[in-house]
């Protein structure tokens, strides 16, 4: 077969039961997904419906309890370069400027002084950080923590980039330019990227796909493939009707649930 | 407003708190002087006596006596220790409390030792260090390690324990793993809390250097005060006091200034 068949990322039946306390907690169960190259997948529920569990599966940070966790078909053991994780809370090394926390990757992979002064050199522009270089993160507004965070990951050649709700904590029009911002760089860059989202409009605009999540245990109830044209209109008829239809989608669960 | 402000930015504000800090010590002196001065039966010296014997340990031409002009050979003796027992209790304690932080079996072995034996005074090793490494420097060299040892082991445990799980995390996925994120994430992640760790040893080594130098040194502040302390030259006592609160205080400003440097990049330090 060619290898364009073969997923970039693929979980097959995957399950995923945490002790806590004594408890088994189910944070999901029997999920399927696959992702192929180039694509930007959503992933969008209440909480509690093992989003992030899911992420954090595909990055390595946690083990699957069952399934299949696999990238280009081979078992995913343990986070490495290849995954590049956006945490909400940033994650930046605090004692690093935003030059070092950038090269921070290349340097740990034991690269040439020189090429990483290129690398980070390319990162910081395409995330429009050339004044801030110098700058330590406790100085940097949130919506530029989390630019260093997304340029740390892409200098370290990162195939995948796994975002778990990065733009959560920022404020609306800071949010919206970064959405513009991360659109245009995965379409330039041919990244493959999963996000994690609570906000049905953010997964709208964003999404090739949007994977419907819900909670107890969390697991995957839906796909919906956005077929909307780039770059998207918030306010077109288009737009609403996925918003309408992804909002009842999600809604319909609570109702069950509380049912 | 401008008036205000002009004001404000003048000499005023800026030398008030040196005329505060100022103001506390000379009515100090002043209470000293006006209970020593034309007192014999006095026991303790009026400043004016220290200041000369000061001036006679420094420079001499004054008293003329064994102790004339050999303030820089006890003072440099005293620096050698405190510095020297001091690196030396970093160079022990910063690695140990590196493992003792992280790695669970290194802790289960030797912290419980350690918890008990922090709380014995130093100077209550003082007999045993004196059996051990016997009369002389060696001994002051032990207490003042043992002194500086403590606060920055525990400070370097704190440190190291209380990184931000969320940066291993962020530096596995780039790449870091194993011991390479000791040195990467671990040591600059707990750097604060080491600093704050050797600030106050460096502080303790002073204060422990007095009694370092009972074990019978010849040279050192803390030896030539317990020594004048048996001549009854109590300005002596008092001399070598000031001399060690002087320093003191520099090698902490000094300890600051890097510190200040190193740790640019934390909100609470830089």
């Amino acid at each position: 077969m060619a290898e364009a068949a073969i997923p970039i990322l693929e979980m097959k039946n995957v399950g995923k039961t945490y002790a806590q306390g004594g408890r088994a907690i189910e944070a999901l169960r029997g999920a399927n997904l696959r992702v192929k190259k180039g694509e930007f997948i959503c992933l969008i529920g209440a909480s509690g419906c093992g989003k992030s569990t899911l992420l954090r599966l595909a990055a390595g940070f946690e083990s699957t309890t069952s399934g299949d966790n696999l990238m280009w078909g081979v078992p995913i053991a343990g986070p490495g370069p290849s995954r590049g994780m956006v945490f909400q809370d940033y994650g930046l090394f605090p004692w690093l400027n935003v030059r070092d926390n950038i090269g921070f990757g290349p340097k740990s992979r034991g690269r040439a002084r020189v090429e990483i002064r290129e690398t980070v050199d390319r990162f910081i522009e395409l995330v429009g950080l050339q004044d801030f270089a110098d700058v330590y993160p406790h100085q940097l507004s949130g919506g530029m923590k989390q630019r260093v965070a997304i340029a740390r990951v892409l200098a370290n050649d990162a195939e995948v980039v796994l975002m778990d709700e990065p733009f959560g904590a920022l404020d609306a029009m800071t949010r919206e330019r970064l959405q513009d911002e991360l659109v245009e760089i995965w379409s330039r860059t041919g990244l493959t990227v999963l996000f994690v989202t609570h906000s049905i409009e953010e997964a709208i605009f964003l999404g090739d796909r949007v994977v419907v999540m819900s909670p107890g245990p969390g697991r995957i109830d839906n796909e919906y493939l956005i077929d909307l044209p780039r770059p998207r209109d918030i306010a077109s008829r288009e737009f609403n009707e996925w918003r309408r239809l992804l909002s009842s989608q999600l809604h319909s669960h609570h109702a069950r649930k509380a049912g | 407003m401008s008036v205000r402000r002009s004001f404000s930015e003048g000499g005023w504000p800026r030398l008030r708190p040196l005329l505060l800090a100022i103001a506390f010590p000379l009515a100090l002196l002043a209470i000293w002087h006006f209970a020593t001065v034309n007192r014999p039966a006095s026991l303790i010296p009026p400043p004016y006596d220290v200041w000369l014997e000061l001036r006679d340990l420094a420079f001499g031409g004054i008293n003329d006596d064994a102790y004339s002009k050999t303030l820089h050979i006890h003072l440099l003796a005293s620096i050698a220790r405190v510095y020297g027992g001091f690196v030396l209790a970093l160079a022990a304690a910063l690695p140990l409390g590196m493992l003792i932080g992280r790695v669970p079996l290194v802790r289960q072995l030797v912290d419980p030792t350690i918890q008990i034996l922090r709380p014995v005074p130093v100077t209550a090793w003082l007999p045993l260090a004196m059996i051990i490494f016997g009369l002389g420097p060696r001994s002051a060299f032990f207490l003042v390690f043992l002194g500086a040892f403590y606060p920055i082991l525990v400070n370097t445990i704190f440190g190291v324990r209380s990184v931000e799980p969320r940066l291993f995390e962020a530096a596995s996925m780039l790449g870091c793993t194993g011991t390479a994120q000791f040195f990467r994430v671990v040591l600059p992640a707990a750097l604060p809390s080491i600093f704050t760790g050797m600030r106050l040893s460096l502080g303790f080594a002073w204060v422990v250097i007095v009694v370092g130098e009972m074990t019978g040194v010849q040279t050192g502040l803390g030896a030539i005060i317990m020594e004048a302390r048996q001549l009854s030259r109590t300005e002596i006592v008092i001399s070598g006091m000031i001399v060690i609160g002087i320093f003191g205080f520099l090698s902490d400003q000094l300890v600051m200034l890097i510190g200040r440097r190193l740790l640019a990049w934390s909100p609470s330090h830089g």
